[in-house]
């Protein structure tokens, strides 16, 4: 399956807009990006190994974190994976 | 520095006086080159902050991975974001520092007084990491455009003079 990376992110993937991975979830799928790209981990993951707060996850049109079955969901190649940091302020 | 069309940048701030007395938020597609964000088109963005829209705003993240796809179908990244500051300054806040994650992109600010579009300043979100970013002045470069009629209206007079 497809993972699109967010322009700030692409320097710790080799400037690539989108890695290509095999997996069978979606915590396989990241799992298997920060294996490629281990220095994307902390910018994706707190210390303590949650997502950080700021950072967005979408399975195709959904959040990740909204779906029943969260980062088990089960995936397909057809399928692609967004992330997608905040946009948000004010003054 | 941020390079961005006249009729962009007229757009964007266009936007702001619309949604006046709330903040407009939207994105920015286009390219990304040697410390230069050149702008292909600006993508009006809802403000999902109807709690405190005179001085709040938030893209959601369904409606950035949309824009997101869509630029991708036309080689473009999101090379940064604009929102306005109805009757306050064009300047970044600590909120805006705070909220700020997309590292190398454009935050362009446009002052609203009484619903119209005063100043508009451009800052990149500059560092390594969340730890050590920091939001700096940048040029904000407004190319001329050549209006279509007055091309086509060239073309003719060179037709007819020929």
């Amino acid at each position: 399956m497809k993972i699109h990376i967010p322009t700030p992110l692409r320097v710790y993937t080799g400037n690539q807009d989108t890695v290509v991975v095999e997996a069978k979830t979606v915590g396989d799928a990241l799992q298997q990006l920060t294996g490629q790209h281990p220095d994307l981990k902390k910018h994706l993951y707190t210390e303590e190994g949650k997502l950080r707060s700021f950072v967005n996850v979408y399975l195709n049109d959904e959040d990740v974190r909204y779906l029943p079955e969260k980062e088990t969901t089960v995936v397909t190649d057809a399928d692609a994976l967004s992330i997608i940091p905040s946009i948000a302020g004010g003054d | 520095m941020l390079r961005l069309t006249a009729t962009t940048y007229e757009e964007l701030r266009v936007h702001g006086e619309v949604t006046y007395p709330h903040e407009c938020c939207g994105v920015l597609l286009g390219r990304s080159e040697d410390g230069v964000n050149t702008v292909e088109a600006a993508v009006r963005a809802g403000n999902t902050r109807t709690d405190s829209a005179h001085n709040r705003y938030n893209i959601a993240p369904q409606e950035l991975v949309k824009i997101q796809r869509q630029g991708r179908e036309q080689g473009w990244d999101i090379v940064g974001f604009y929102h306005s500051h109805p009757d306050h300054p064009a300047q970044w806040s600590s909120t805006d520092l705070a909220e700020a994650h997309w590292l190398g992109c454009s935050y362009v600010i446009t002052a609203v007084a009484r619903g119209a579009a005063k100043k508009t300043n451009s800052f990149l979100l500059t560092g390594a990491s969340e730890e050590d970013k920091a939001l700096v002045t940048e040029e904000i470069v407004v190319q001329d455009q050549v209006p279509l009629a007055a091309e086509e209206a060239q073309e003719r007079l060179r037709s007819v003079t020929a």
